[in-house]
């Protein structure tokens, strides 16, 4: 559907994106992360066309943005980061203008911006001008606006930010509901967001792709290492430690916290094989009662700063 | 054609929902109203000479006042990206912006059109120069509606699009005001680019398709120069 190949942009001698290279099949929900300034906003307008490309070509179903730039803005729907808009008009002008731009008939005008009120939860702030709205109901506004002529191709940048936690699970909602059909594009600085809602993850860092996959297998691709949290009645660090010391796998013992006879570990381990039954079997032949042993793989936040942090 | 119908629609409500319009349009009627009633009753002629005199000076302030936010307000907001990412050309989005200021300067003119009116009851008045007038003041309007709008799109300052709109439409108005200044072979092609030497010429009643023509020209280039600007953005 999108194919994007050695996209080079430079804002003077800047280099913003540097050859970055990807495609986005049909009905895929791709997730764009990275730290500030890493590049996701200038990625985001050059598939847009907002932006020129210094070098590289993106083409979208074979359409390229240098010769049919007004076909690949049909069926494009693109919400700009912080979602600017006309403040002085009402939130049904606005859409109302949009739907007569986007070309949907006067008949069909309407039942949309009805639907897209229901869908984006905008039917209370319809009559009042878009420069009262909350910050929260303008990032909707311009979610009905993307979604306005039920564009192909979803272009969303920060969708969520600056909402509310509640606000943000609806718009993830609504994101994955459209993802079904549609395919999608979003910058994120978010990483449980990127991982409950992306089918596919890039990680782009100083304008450089780092990382590329879905996020189990980043996950995976982080290596053999996970942690395991151990709580433990009665028990110290130092006969944790000589306890534990014939177990190849673990690598290190750190003690989160101890109160009252309580004490909470976190052991690293580097195995193939899930290392609890042999730490189970070590703790039964001692006095001490286990309260919780369990398993955790290194999330997304730690590749995320393992690849960002690395330069 | 349909796109700067839309945008044309738009930008036009804008400018009747914000006080802009009332302020500009009051400050016009004000000025022009009073430079040309206070002297009126001292020739004692029934004409709109006066009036159409100063026009262009007065349009020289008030037209970039109305052109200045055209593009500066969405560069500055960022719904300059909302707008070039909906199917729309260039040239769609500046002909809709400029047609609207034009629209606004035209219902901005209509209430002058109380002054002839009254002073046909006052005297013999000659429509003529009237009329030629009024379509010469639409084109001088459009021209520097032109110039406007292009000062718009180099900044996202409105008061910076202010001054440089003023100041080429100042230039334009005062350039065959100067030629004292000039080496003699320049006369001519200097007073032809003055703004307010075929503004007259059209007032006087004659509509020559060479000051036509000059006015096309500015409006050609100030629109041309617009989109340029718009590219070079990206």
């Amino acid at each position: 559907m999108i194919h994007v190949d050695n996209l080079t942009k430079y804002y003077h001698d800047f280099c913003a994106v540097d050859q970055i290279s990807f495609d986005i099949p049909r009905g895929e929900i791709l997730g764009l992360l990275g730290p500030n300034g890493a590049g996701k906003t200038t990625t985001l307008r050059m598939i847009t066309g907002f932006l020129k490309p210094t070098s590289g070509t993106i083409r979208i179903k074979e359409l390229t943005n240098d010769e049919h730039y007004l076909e690949i803005k049909k069926m494009l729907g693109y919400l700009p980061e912080s979602a600017p808009l006309y403040h002085d008009m009402l939130v049904f002008d606005y859409l109302d203008y949009v739907a007569n731009i986007r070309g949907i008939g006067r008949d069909k005008k309407l039942p949309r911006i009805r639907e897209l009120a229901d869908l984006c939860g905008l039917g209370d702030v319809m009559h009042k001008p878009i420069a009262e709205l909350s910050k929260g109901y303008k990032q909707r506004v311009g979610l009905a606006h993307a979604m306005m002529s039920d564009p192909e191709i979803l272009v969303l940048d920060e969708p969520t930010s600056g909402l509310d936690p509640n606000q943000i699970i609806e718009i993830r909602e609504i994101i994955r509901e459209i993802g079904r059909e549609k395919t999608i594009i979003f910058s994120t600085h978010i990483l449980s967001e990127a991982e409950a809602t992306c089918d596919r993850v890039v990680i782009i860092n100083q304008g450089k792709i780092v990382a590329d996959g879905s996020a189990e297998s980043l996950k995976a691709s982080a290596g053999e290492e996970y942690l395991i949290n151990l709580s433990l009645q009665q028990g110290d660090l130092t006969s944790l430690k000589s306890e534990l010391d014939s177990i190849p796998g673990v690598t290190g013992i750190t003690q989160v916290d101890s109160n009252g006879d309580l004490f909470r570990a976190r052991l690293t381990c580097r195995s193939s094989e899930d290392l609890r039954a042999d730490i189970y079997r070590k703790i039964k032949a001692t006095d001490w009662i286990l309260m919780e042993l369990s398993k955790e793989t290194r999330s997304l936040e730690h590749i995320f700063r393992k690849l960002t942090k690395e330069n | 054609m349909r796109q700067v119908a839309h945008i044309f629609r738009k930008e036009f409500r804008a400018y009747f929902v914000s006080p802009i319009a009332y302020i500009v349009i009051s400050i016009f009627l004000l000025v022009t109203g009073w430079f040309f009633f206070s002297t009126f009753f001292l020739y004692g002629q029934a004409s709109l000479r006066n009036f159409f005199n100063l026009l262009p000076l007065t349009f020289s302030f008030v037209i970039p006042a109305i052109t200045m936010r055209l593009f500066a307000e969405e560069l500055n907001v960022g719904s300059y990206e909302t707008l070039l990412t909906l199917p729309v050309t260039f040239q769609d989005v500046i002909l809709g912006k400029f047609l609207a200021a034009v629209a606004f300067i035209g219902a901005m003119l209509v209430p002058t059109l109380a002054y002839p009116v009254v002073i046909s009851f006052l005297g013999d008045l000659d429509w003529g120069p009237v009329i030629g007038g009024y379509i010469g003041a639409l084109f001088l309007g459009a021209s520097f509606a032109a110039i406007g709008l292009f000062a718009s799109t180099l900044t996202r300052n409105q008061i910076i699009a202010f001054i440089i709109g003023m100041a080429i439409c100042f230039s334009l108005t005062l350039i065959d005001k100067m030629l004292f200044f000039l080496p003699g072979r320049m006369l001519g092609v200097m007073a032809y680019l003055g703004a307010d030497f075929h503004f007259q010429n059209v007032a006087k009643g004659i509509i020559d398709t060479r000051d036509l023509l000059y006015f096309l020209s500015v409006i050609f280039i100030g629109l041309f120069g617009s989109q340029l600007a718009m590219e070079e953005k990206n």
